[in-house]
């Protein structure tokens, strides 16, 4: 007879009802006859991803203490409920950008399954507890995302994608493994907590599994100088693909990251603190700079992408409530913009049926009017101006950064935001002050096509990248409770 | 608790999302938002005959929170001299917005919703009593700036928004650094409850971005090219409000926030102002067309009454206040006329091409005459009075200051009696056609208002000077 440890079905129920998605989907892939396997997959999977996010609003208001559930494994608490929360909307956007995706047919379902396997994986992995279900819910949504990348066979651009990935992703998920068995090698621990109770703080090989485990975590978040596969993913992968991997992905291992870092080592934080701090720097300099010369749009939101993992990881560097706060209040109007940005490009890709660049987004602003102001929207708001959330979020992390004295973020992170100015409103630039008819481009099949999921999913970005802009209060406020189940 | 000022701010932006929605064709649309910039002035004069003058303290204003950890709220108020400022914005912007419908821009829709969501911007500006919320306005008015320069612009359009982009992007990200650390010292955003600092970093912070956006020597780059490649009424709008947001911001955030660096800095900043104002003239006096020695005119504007305000006294203040007032409306008259009269010429409204428009057009050339002649500062006008007390002001500092000041009256004299002279008299341009007709009715419509209101401030300059009075800037911190 095994002793099962109690589990706590409630904290799990975000994880298993996206589980629960991508088992259905696989059976529709089978069982669903192929005129309405499209219909039956995307259903399920949103379906999957509203009913995570509704039992993740539930467990944050249920969770006012955190505790570990399941042996040690997971955490219930508020910090991991709120990411599941901003996971499950992304998720659920992201579905409805897939929906008119042109994708072969016979593996749609399983693209669905995949879909909601990834982002289970995610909001398991912003729960983890130990090392082990660490590295657990890393590998889960990394392998999803990379068979989800390569899953347009007939683009040669999409499986080079994906084997970048996979080999770059190996890599990192090797580096924190490594890094997680010599920090259990010198603590005889798992659970974070433990870890730090534990107390070898100024052991060499603690320090050096720390390097490791933290490295291993900025390949998930794509953060400069473990960025490299980024531009490659995320050009290749199908669009709707590229927009889940660029918030959802970044939610979870930014949380995770600041997870680890505050409960298992925070004897260790003035170490991890200028580490996480030289590498917000360089993301911030190399994302930038990089992005200047792309000219491909789904490159320059691939660098911009890095540029906000910098911005990110200024507030985990900060190491304090109001960083746990601005992470967290940042994400939000984040993962919308990069979301609705890249099913702009979704779009204009679907109307052309060639990749999106600055020269062939000429006149987009004019003809597709509702898509070319949420494109203008979501630019401004990357680059942090005042009417969307971007500039709030940027404003906290900044605020996060001086409360701990850390001034010479905050001139880093202004320099860098005048050095995207060049590349956002450069977009914008590109979409109405240059008119389509001197490219004498072809829309592919006529009219553009009606796509209303996708419209409705730009039109949800749009809300929340403005309207956490105007509703910080009630957003801070719960970022705040989030922040409070982080010990500082 | 008022909700004038917020009505105020959040009329025409409810004005610009109506134009974006609703079904109507352009002309329909261009008069909706000219409605709706004239409903702005009107609830203006409102706002005027609810202020009370003879109290110095925020009045109208309307407070509620909008973060509370951080102490940031939504804090929107006028004080006396801000009134004016508001008064000339909604003016200017609704002779701006209807001059565009007047023209008939295309792509009125994008057009018109932008112009009124500026006009929001600018007067959420000179109102906004919360740090983080007038930095907010202040970058707000970077958007549709932007959009209306890059669609509507000349041939160089994307070279002028990339020209003015960055440099105020540049200037106005070092002041968010600087409101952040400022903010966070205070312990709060709210400019009514916050106390003077000592730091010259954060006072430089504000100073560059203002400077900039006024603009001052040596930040001017940006200038030509913006100001030629726009269309003549964004021009307007840029030099004649935009740049005075700049010069609020001294005003009302850099001199009274940081008195120790201002006395320590005041040197530098009243050489670079004299440099401003000769440089300026010389450059409006060598300028080839109408436009460059308008905008060439408003970098030495700039310059004269950023030695009014530090000046620091309460008469180089009311001297400023006064002359930005002044400033907006010539600069406003001037940059439409000047488009007129490139409207009726097909030029840029090069010197070489214009010329004798005056015989036939007794119209333009009356309003062309009489708003040159009132910008030159001719004894009896509102700038004779604005530059006077400017310079007993900064007297006060030095006999210098005075003595440049005083000089470059004269070259403002040349610069702008060359200016008309070229384009109205002398020999007719190659590219005058007898045909370009004198001012339409509508196009006077717009352009008398802006003398009348000059006209009606010589008259009555104490108006402005004397209501600005006392809302001097160390009143403005909380102590």
């Amino acid at each position: 007879m095994i002793a099962t440890p109690h589990v706590d079905w409630f904290a799990l129920a975000p994880t298993l009802s996206l589980l629960a998605a991508s088992g259905l989907a696989l059976m529709a892939a089978v069982l669903v006859p192929r005129p309405v396997r499209r219909g039956a997959g995307a259903f399920l999977a949103c379906a999957g991803f509203v009913a995570a996010g509704i039992f993740a609003g539930f467990l944050d208001a249920r969770s006012p203490h955190a505790a570990a559930i399941v042996r040690d494994g997971m955490w219930r608490d508020r910090w991991g409920a709120l990411a599941q929360v901003i996971l499950a909307g992304s998720g659920a956007i992201a579905v409805l950008v897939s929906y008119r995706e042109r994708m072969r047919d016979e593996h749609i379902a399983e693209y669905y399954a995949l879909l909601a396997a990834a982002g289970a994986g995610m909001v398991f992995f912003v729960q983890a507890s130990n090392l082990m279900t660490l590295f657990l819910g890393l590998e889960w949504f990394s392998i999803a995302l990379y068979v989800l990348t390569a899953i347009d066979i007939d683009l040669i651009g999409s499986l080079e994608a994906g084997l970048k990935y996979l080999v770059v992703g190996a890599v990192g998920s090797a580096t924190l493994l490594f890094g997680s068995a010599l920090v259990y090698g010198i603590t005889g621990q798992l659970a974070f907590d433990r870890i730090a109770a534990a107390g070898h703080a100024h052991d060499a090989m603690l320090v050096v599994g720390l390097a490791m485990v933290i490295v291993g975590l900025m390949f998930k978040s794509s953060a400069a100088p473990f960025h490299m596969w980024t531009p490659d993913a995320y050009q290749g992968a199908p669009t709707p693909v590229t927009a889940f991997m660029s918030s959802a992905t970044k939610i979870a291992a930014l949380v995770a990251t600041y997870r680890v870092l505050a409960t298992a080592f925070p004897h260790d934080e003035h170490l991890w603190r200028y580490a996480i701090a030289a590498i917000a720097c360089v993301s911030l300099a190399w994302g930038n700079i990089a992005a200047l010369v792309q000219r491909n749009v789904k490159r320059i939101l691939a660098y911009s992408s890095v540029s906000h993992a910098g911005f990110m990881l200024i507030a985990v560097a900060a190491a304090n409530q109001l960083g746990a706060r601005a992470l967290l209040y940042y994400l939000i109007p984040y993962s919308a913009m990069s979301l609705g940005a890249f099913a702009v490009v979704a779009a204009r890709e679907r109307e052309l049926a060639a990749p999106v660049t600055l020269q062939n987004l000429a006149g987009f602003g004019w003809e597709r009017p509702f898509l070319g102001v949420s494109m203008w929207v979501f630019m401004l708001g990357m680059l942090g101006f005042p009417l969307t959330g971007g500039f709030i979020g940027k404003f906290y992390v900044f605020a996060a950064a001086y409360d701990h004295g850390f001034w010479w973020l905050i001139v880093a992170g202004v320099i860098a935001t005048m050095i995207s100015a060049y590349y956002y409103l450069g977009i914008v630039r590109a979409m109405y002050f240059r008119d389509s008819a001197e490219l004498r481009l072809a829309p592919a099949g006529g009219s553009p096509p009606r796509d209303a999921l996708l419209t409705l999913g730009v039109f949800l970005s749009l809300v929340v990248t403005v309207g956490s802009f105007f509703a910080v209060q009630p957003l801070i406020d719960v970022a705040r409770s989030a922040g409070h189940a982080l010990p500082f | 608790m008022h909700w004038l000022t917020t009505i105020l701010i959040v009329l025409p932006v409810a004005g610009a999302l109506l134009v974006a929605i609703s079904p109507l064709t352009t002309y329909w649309l261009g008069s909706v938002a000219a409605l709706v910039s004239l409903i702005e002035v009107g609830v203006w004069i409102t706002c005027a005959s609810k202020l009370d003058f003879g109290s110095s303290a925020l009045q109208l204003d309307q407070r509620a929170s909008w973060f509370s950890d951080l102490q940031v709220s939504w804090h929107v108020g006028q004080y006396r001299f801000s009134l004016w400022f508001v008064g000339m914005t909604v003016i200017c912007m609704a002779a701006c917005t209807i001059y565009g419908w007047w023209v008939g821009r295309a792509r009125g829709r994008a057009y018109f919703a932008l112009m009124l969501l500026l006009t929001g911007a600018i007067v959420g500006v000179f109102t906004a009593q919360d740090l983080l919320l007038f930095y907010a306005f202040f970058e707000a008015m970077l958007i549709p700036l932007y959009i209306l320069i890059g669609v509507w612009g000349g041939a160089e359009r994307l070279r002028a928004t990339i020209t003015f982009v960055v440099y105020t992007v540049v200037g106005s990200l070092l002041m968010l650094a600087a409101i952040i650390v400022f903010g966070l010292q205070q312990g709060t955003f709210d400019m009514t409850r916050m106390g003077t600092s000592s730091s010259t970093w954060l006072f430089l912070g504000f100073v560059v971005a203002f400077a900039i956006k006024s603009p001052l020597f040596p930040l001017h780059g940006w200038l030509p090219i913006t100001y030629r490649e726009s269309p003549a009424e964004v021009s307007a709008v840029l030099s004649g409000i935009v740049g005075k947001a700049g010069l609020y911001g001294l005003l009302r955030i850099a001199i009274p926030f940081f008195p120790e660096p201002v006395h320590d800095w005041r040197i530098v900043l009243l050489i670079l102002g004299s440099i401003s104002l000769v440089y300026g003239s010389l450059l409006a006096f060598r300028a080839p067309d109408f436009r460059g020695v308008v905008m060439y005119s408003s970098l030495a504007q700039a310059g004269l009454i950023v030695l009014g305000l530090f000046a620091n006294n309460s008469l180089g203040f009311d001297g400023a206040v006064l002359q930005i007032v002044n400033h907006c409306f010539v600069s406003t008259a001037l940059f439409l006329l000047a488009g007129m009269v490139e409207r009726r010429t097909g030029t840029r409204g090069e010197f070489a091409l214009v010329g004798g428009m005056a015989r036939g057009r007794p119209a333009l050339a009356t309003l062309i005459m009489a708003v040159g002649i009132i910008s030159l500062a001719v004894p009896l006008s509102t700038t004779f009075a604005g530059e006077f007390l400017i310079l007993a002001g900064v007297f006060q500092q030095g006999w210098i200051w005075a003595v440049i000041g005083a000089g470059a009256i004269v070259l403002a004299a040349m610069y702008m009696l060359r200016a008309i002279s070229a384009v109205l008299h002398q020999d007719v341009g190659p590219m005058v056609d007898d045909r370009a007709t004198d001012l339409r009715l509508g196009e006077l419509a717009i352009v008398v208002p802006l003398a009348l209101c000059l006209v009606g401030l010589s008259a009555w300059p104490n108006l402005v000077s004397g209501r600005a009075h006392a809302s001097t800037p160390t009143e403005l911190v909380a102590r």
